[in-house]
């Protein structure tokens, strides 16, 4: 049965065969990620180093400053402008549920019901973004104007009236009024909420909408338990970017507020640029840096996410 | 058997276009309760649309659909008493197997869900998984999640949409008999949508087959297998010999055809075309019905067989069957299954050999219709409704 058994030789190989290939480039990935890595360290790492240091400096503007580790700036800088931390925490979550609130049907229907229109107000969501921020964050200060339609409006429909009350503006204007800085954080972010959103929603399949139908959920139940879920990826991501900007934002509040509705970003721009107090700046940024982040890892923990597909 | 008709399913004048296009013509049908039903198609042939149209997630057109006495025509999915096992089984990622599973019953309001739960995952053999996410899951697993998933509700109809297409062949074949157990043991109405036509006639006890939005033949598998009324059914289902054949003259009932030569009979009951004196029908044979001889041995075929002679023109050995192709005046390419029992070792090709049958194993079919419907060839896909 040798004969059998035995397969016909294969073709010899027409090149004599060599050692293994040396692995080449097995250091590319590294090299890719160089510019990245100096990018960081150069514009990332050691301003915050440099802004550290400074935060625990001690000095005058004549005799120069020197590194004393005088942590007491931290506490001082605390102490004083609390309020505008709470304000700064308060407005960018207001403006981040409202963001949400006007954000999530806007993108729920360009996931799923636009069709041929979606990308048109795709681009009209983006739109926005080709004019600067600060003509943008301007403009608003023409559509709230004194005399303007909008709180004519609202003052014939006696909703500041309500606003009044509730402390979110005062007498019979909207703008240099909590409920301003707010609509402006709200305005400015809103793109940063829907586009997550819609990402996620995006790629939410179909045919849960109708296995969930066909399993006696309701248009409402299959919202509540499949979509929404579902979409909880978008939400914590749109959520976090619409948040963390508007927390540090300072135009918002400059623009379209008053001296009563400052924010951290207007204190810490205060002191960098107009008092010149170096060590209070540093010291409130980084206060602002780890709040942001305790608050952002409570979130992120909470909503459990990481066990979302 | 009870005589409970509320899980029958009954379409009448069923049909779905969009815009210009037609899906489904309208069509009636009568699914009895606590049968298998297949709806067996290329893509594209209106299947899918059909079955969407029971579920509710297809508006018909034209038409109503009852399940029992109550017109349902007008109802939203979520409120008919029929679950469907989707293709892609379309499970909630973000839940659990049980909460899969138990999503129809707490939707009711089935407040102690867990021992229903329970039984059906050790049903299809999933209680360990529990606790698991689909996609920790294999696709065997999964599927079974999504049947498990519709039965629990006790639906008065299952409705399975390709529910195997994604498998691999062994898992089908098996995930075949389960389902044909589960039906078997709960005793529902299952309307199953397939393209598969070997997974059709498995499982199901009525197959329709369905073209161009249109239901070609109704029967059981075997009904549709022997007594093809159409060519397309010929071709769809398994393979058919089909020779154009022009009508000698009848006898009884038996009809004499002459076809390239030679002489053929066919019974006139298997005859679904009119056949007159001088007119041409296609007469039809399935490929295991034949069996080969060598020319030389030509003289040992018992008379009142059916024969032609051709030329093997290639051999394939499978195991348990030998397939050969023939050519014939009659036929270029006739197939022929031969069991391998006693191999003849002067069968191969070019060899000169003679095909010979019992004529009772011939159909007749009119010959006015595209002798190659149904061959399995690339489908156009037609977008809507797979």
């Amino acid at each position: 049965m040798a004969a059998v058994t035995e397969a016909p030789a294969p073709p010899a190989p027409t090149t004599p065969a060599t050692k293994p290939p040396r692995r080449r480039g097995r250091f590319t990935p590294y090299w890719l990620l160089l510019p990245g890595i100096l990018w960081l360290l150069v514009f990332f790492a050691l301003p915050m180093i440099y802004q550290g240091s400074t935060s625990v400096q001690t000095g005058s503007l004549e005799q120069g400053y020197k590194v004393t580790w005088h942590f007491a700036t931290y506490w001082d800088a605390l102490s004083t402008y609390w309020p505008q931390f709470l304000r700064s925490v308060l407005y960018a979550a207001a403006a981040t549920l409202l963001c949400l609130v006007l954000g999530y049907p806007l993108a729920y229907l360009i996931a799923f019901r636009a069709g041929r229109w979606r990308n048109l107000v795709m681009i009209l969501v983006i739109a926005p973004f080709f004019t600067s921020f600060l003509i943008r964050t301007l403009a608003w200060k023409t559509i709230l104007a004194d005399n303007g339609p909008v709180v004519g409006a609202l003052n014939t429909l006696h909703v500041l009236d309500v606003t009044n009350w509730l402390g979110w503006t005062a007498g019979d204007r909207v703008l240099a009024t909590p409920l301003a800085v707010v609509c402006g954080l709200t305005y400015n972010f809103l793109p940063f909420m829907i586009l997550p959103l819609y990402t996620s929603l995006e790629r939410i399949d179909g045919r849960l909408h109708e296995a969930a139908g066909d399993l006696y959920a309701t248009p409402f139940t299959t919202f509540r338990k499949v979509t929404f879920p579902l979409s909880m990826p978008g939400v914590v991501s749109g959520t976090l970017l619409t948040f963390i900007p508007a927390a540090g934002d300072y135009v918002n509040a400059d623009l379209l507020g008053s001296t009563d509705t400052r924010m951290v970003g207007n204190v810490i721009q205060t002191q960098f640029l107009r008092i010149l107090d170096y060590p209070t700046a540093a010291a409130l940024s980084f206060i602002l840096m780890a709040a942001i982040l305790a608050m952002v890892t409570f979130y992120i923990r909470r909503s459990g996410t990481e066990d979302l597909v | 058997m009870t005589t409970d008709n509320s899980g029958d399913v009954r379409l009448s004048g069923i049909g779905k276009t969009y815009g210009s296009f037609t899906a489904v013509h309208p069509l009636d049908l009568t699914v009895p309760q606590g049968s298998f039903f297949a709806l067996l198609g290329a893509s594209g042939c209106g299947k899918t649309t059909t079955l969407r149209m029971i579920a509710g997630l297809e508006e018909p057109s034209s038409g109503t659909v009852h399940l029992g006495d109550q017109d349902v025509t007008r109802l939203p999915p979520y409120k008919r008493p029929v679950n469907t096992v989707f293709q892609s089984y379309a499970l909630f990622p973000h839940l659990d197997i049980f909460e899969n599973v138990a999503f129809g019953l707490r939707r009711r309001g089935i407040k102690s869900v867990k021992k229903q739960v329970e039984d059906m995952l050790d049903l299809v053999q999933l209680g360990e998984q529990a606790r698991k996410k689909p996609h920790q899951l294999s696709g065997g697993q999964q599927q079974r999640v999504a049947v498990a998933r519709a039965l629990i509700n006790h639906p008065k109809v299952l409705l399975l949409d390709e529910p195997l297409g994604a498998l691999d062949l062994k898992l089908r074949r098996q995930m075949q008999l389960e389902l044909k157990r589960i039906q078997t043991e709960v005793g529902i109405t299952f309307i199953h949508v397939t393209h598969d036509q070997e997974e059709a006639m498995t499982m199901a006890d009525t197959v329709a087959v369905m073209n161009a939005g249109r239901v070609e033949q109704l029967g059981s598998p075997t009904d549709l297998y022997e007594n093809p009324q159409t060519t397309f059914v010929a071709n769809f289902l398994g393979t058919s010999n089909l020779i154009e054949a022009e009508v000698d003259s009848r006898s009884g009932d038996r009809i004499s055809l002459k076809a390239g030569g030679g002489k053929l009979t066919l019974p006139e009951a298997r005859c679904s075309a009119s056949a007159t004196a001088g007119g041409k029908i296609l007469v039809g044979v399935r490929p295991e019905k034949i069996s080969l001889t060598h020319a030389d041995d030509a003289g040992d075929i018992p008379e009142g067989r059916n024969r032609i002679s051709g030329r093997i023109a290639d051999s394939s050995f499978i195991g348990v069957s030998t397939q050969y192709v023939v050519d014939s005046p009659v036929c270029p390419e006739f197939e022929v299954y031969a069991q391998n029992i006693d191999r003849d070792p002067r069968l191969v090709p070019g060899a000169e050999v003679v095909l010979h049958w019992n004529p009772a194993h011939t159909f007749g079919l009119d010959a006015a219709q595209d002798i190659d419907a149904g061959v399995e060839t690339v489908q156009p896909e037609e977008g809507v409704a797979a």
